[in-house]
């Protein structure tokens, strides 16, 4: 049979046991076996079952991303593994600080460009702004390259996090 | 009315004791010595002290996989864990179920570089099924009944449980079960039942046929080998095994192919090329099975059955995969195969088998005798013919001898045969020995070795000698890490760097130095004395058997060919190997 090459690229949830060294089990997986990781994001979801949601976005060939949920899947503190590229329709939001510094007009078309990307200015000073800015990923990168010749000074990313659409649960 | 409370270092003896274990490899040291205080006052568990604690895991894996049950080894934090890890790993390969318990630091001491601490969950999460560090006493038994859950269940596996000395002190009552239901981890053993009819059907209609079985059918148990057995009589089709299946389907029978794969036979391997349908029980496609993947096995439809979902379509893409267990997806098969009254096409079938005879006509495993020198392969037939009909229990080093041994020493039952198959360790067979050996008391058990390999253990003889362990350790004395050697040879335009073992020790005179028996044959007309002497002599013995230093093994199918591509002992230059092949391990 012939093999697929084409690379794609793959939300995938993965629903844990949050006991300790959880994490490091799942990123042991993904540079053990030379998987990409380009954005990973836990938290705890369920206090009182002691849940933790990891957000992984990856890429690969379609047997490589087989792969990655077949070794997620047999990890022993992994209650479930979703694929949301494939097995729904999801949303992806991430949220971005964007630190802008400069005077006069670059200041003013930041602000404007700003307001069409529907990102919060949440602190300011006489020569800088940190803009809140949330979407899906390509929107913040997109508004990231236009503060760029705007004075953009620091970036700090969330990394991804994702839900299915719908009514049901994971 | 309260439990009565107990230290940390009781409940692991009570939790042991609970899961059935009598007998457990180990090493002192003091991050333990609460729990073998605990061990001096108590007769239930046997405690088997090695010499290393590399020595006590594969010990642990040679009784595991001689008896189906878990191995249980205790070693002591820091160096006592490091020294465990190539075992782990070894048993995380070939899915063998160890717990290991290691002693650490004190709990507040843990991450202050105290001495003889090492983040042993940290090192060891690469090399476990899974682990767990215990951080108090009434997490213990809870995590020492969920650890020989872990290792036994699904694909089976080594697990970590790592305990600081204080909790081994702190007192609790100790409530938890043996048998519990996992939070998470819970594989499944019933294969999805529309897959299976799929595979019956293509099985049912299969021209070319070809059983490719593997270490997965020893791990479901012997049931699954009685449950293969059936099926491969009932269709009447040929079979073939991996170098870590061997015994589930007997040695013996007439539909037995041999091993495959990288030393495998050419009707095994031609047969795997040329076959229309492939049926994987088992096994892991590895590369040593495969060869070059694009052409591994072209034609044929592919059906997999493994318990494991991360093995199927992992290397060669299959067309029905089947996850479940073994004996329960063979047990699904024969009954759909009975129910539907399948028939095999008889005609096409026999035309297969008149192929398949030409191929097996090339006796590919033959090897010329002659008065002066003991051949190799030659020392294992006679071991073979001189031990049959004994309860006989073979563990294997690493290396050339470790293939003459999986072509020339047949077995017809399963987990009579132990040897490091994924990861390849050298100083694997003398301790596996001494973990069968304690298993089976009465058996037969031997170490096929090379004179370099067993070097790397040999202290363990040591424990054989303490123990009264009768393990057999058979060298095939080439004077060279032979392995090594043959692939310099074909690769490397015969340049032997470092490969020749020098300085070797007497080892007949190393065997009296434990306190063994050693015995040494260098003709051929010395042989089966020899052997019967090894036989008869009761404790450990140690065989030099000088042979033929230059022999290479064969059939051989180089890295990065097919398997219609092999070289031939009888035609060593009938294939070369590619400049792509020489990247290949
Ligand atoms: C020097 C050297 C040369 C070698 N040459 C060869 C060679 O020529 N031929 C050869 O075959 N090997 C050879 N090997 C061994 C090789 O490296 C592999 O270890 C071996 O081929 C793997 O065997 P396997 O596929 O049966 O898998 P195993 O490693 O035994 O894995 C078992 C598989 O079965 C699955 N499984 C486990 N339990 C169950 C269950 N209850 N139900 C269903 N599935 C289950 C597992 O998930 C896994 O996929 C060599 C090794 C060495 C060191
Ligand atoms: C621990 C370890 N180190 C190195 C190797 C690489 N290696 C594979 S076979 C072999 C030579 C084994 O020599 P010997 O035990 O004499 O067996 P022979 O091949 O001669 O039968 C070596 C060094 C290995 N498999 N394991
Ligand atoms: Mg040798």
């Amino acid at each position: 049979m012939k093999k697929d090459e084409t690379i794609e690229r793959h939300t995938i949830s993965v629903l844990v046991d949050n006991e300790a060294g959880v994490l490091a089990r799942v990123i042991g997986l993904f540079s053990g076996r030379g998987y990409n990781i380009e954005s990973l994001t836990v938290a705890e979801v369920d206090q009182a079952e002691h849940t933790s949601r990891i957000t992984v976005v990856t890429s690969g060939t379609p047997m490589v991303i087989e792969q990655i949920k077949a070794q997620l899947d047999r990890l022993v503190p992994v209650h479930r593994v979703m694929d949301l590229t494939v097995e729904a329709k999801a949303v992806e939001r991430e949220m971005a600080l964007v630190k802008v510094a400069g005077t006069g007009e670059k200041r003013v078309e930041a602000l404007r460009l700003s307001d069409a990307f529907r990102a919060r200015v949440i602190d300011t000073t006489h020569s800088s702004f940190i803009f809140e800015v949330t979407g899906a990923p390509d929107k913040i990168d997109a508004f990231i390259g236009l503060m760029r010749p705007l004075g953009l000074v620091d970036v700090s990313r969330t990394g991804v996090v994702a839900i299915a659409r719908g009514p049901e649960a994971m | 009315m309260a439990a009565q409370e107990l230290t940390g270092a009781e409940i692991v003896i009570k939790a042991l004791v609970d899961q059935g274990v009598d007998t457990i490899f180990g090493y002192p040291g003091g991050a333990v010595l609460p729990i073998y205080d605990a061990l001096f006052q108590q007769n239930k568990i046997r405690h088997i002290l090695v010499r290393h604690e590399q020595g006590a895991v594969h010990a642990a894996e040679g009784y595991a996989r001689s008896t189906g049950k878990p191995g249980v080894v205790l070693v002591t934090s820091g160096p006592g864990a490091t020294n465990a890890i190539t075992g782990l790993t070894d048993a995380l390969m070939d899915s063998i179920p160890i717990v290991c318990l290691t002693g650490q630091v004190a709990t507040h001491l843990i991450g202050s570089d105290a001495f003889q601490e090492a983040d042993t969950v940290g090192i060891t999460r690469h090399c476990t099924k899974h682990n767990w560090l215990v951080r108090s006493a009434p997490e213990l038994a809870r995590v020492m009944h969920e650890a020989f859950y872990v290792a036994t269940h699904g694909r089976p596996g080594p697990v970590v449980i790592d305990i600081p000395k204080d909790v081994q002190f702190e007192k609790t009552e100790y409530t938890a079960s043996p048998h519990i239901t996992h939070r998470t981890y819970r594989p499944r053993l019933k294969g999805d039942i529309e897959k299976i009819r799929e595979a019956v059907d293509l099985i049912a209609n299969a021209k070319k046929p070809m059983f490719y079985t593997g270490g997965g059918v020893i791990n479901s148990g012997t049931v699954a080998s009685q449950l293969l057995r059936e099926l491969v009589r009932l269709t009447g089709y040929p079979i073939t095994s991996t170098l870590m299946g061997l015994g589930a389907y007997p040695a013996s029978d007439k539909q037995w192919l041999g091993m495959l794969g990288m030393h495998g036979t050419y009707e095994a391997n031609n047969a795997m090329h040329d076959c229309d349908v492939l049926i994987n029980i088992g096994a892991r496609f590895d590369d040593r099975v495969t060869g070059r993947l694009e052409a591994f096995s072209p034609h044929s439809k592919k059906i997999h059955v493994d318990i494991d979902a991360s093995s199927i379509n992992k290397n060669v893409r299959v067309d029905v995969g089947i996850i479940g267990d073994c004996a329960h997806v063979l047990e699904d098969m024969l009954r759909i195969w009975k129910s539907k009254a399948r028939r095999p096409d008889k005609a096409a079938l026999a035309d297969w088998w008149k192929q398949i005879d030409i191929w097996r006509d090339r006796k590919s495993l033959s090897y010329k005798t002659n008065d002066d020198i003991i051949k190799p392969q030659q020392a294992i037939q006679r071991l073979y013919e001189m031990t049959k009909g004994r309860e006989v229990y073979v563990t294997t080093e690493v290396g050339q001898h470790q293939m003459w041994a999986a072509q020339h020493f047949h077995f017809d039952e399963p987990n009579r045969w132990m040897t490091s198959g994924g990861l390849g360790t050298m100083g694997y067979g003398m301790p596996a020995a001494i973990g069968a050996q304690i298993a089976h008391p009465d058996a037969l058990v031997i170490d096929i070795a090379g004179e370099a390999s067993i070097l790397m253990n040999m202290q363990e003889l040591s424990t054989a000698v303490q123990f009264m362990l009768p393990v057999k350790i058979f060298i095939l004395n080439n004077e060279y890490m032979g392995m090594v050697r043959q692939w310099q040879q074909l690769l490397h335009g015969g340049r032997y760097s470092h490969s020749y073992s020098d300085s070797l020790p007497d080892f007949v005179k190393l065997a009296e130095a434990y306190g063994a028996t050693g015995i040494r044959a260098e003709k051929p007309s010395e042989l089966d004395a020899a052997i019967k002497k090894m036989i008869e002599t009761p404790g450990p013995v140690m065989f030099d058997c000088r042979v033929d230093q230059l022999e290479n093994c064969y059939p051989m199918i180089p890295s990065g060919a097919a398997h219609n591509e092999m070289i031939l002992g009888d035609d060593p230059d009938g294939a070369s190997v590619s400049e792509e092949g020489k990247m290949l391990v």
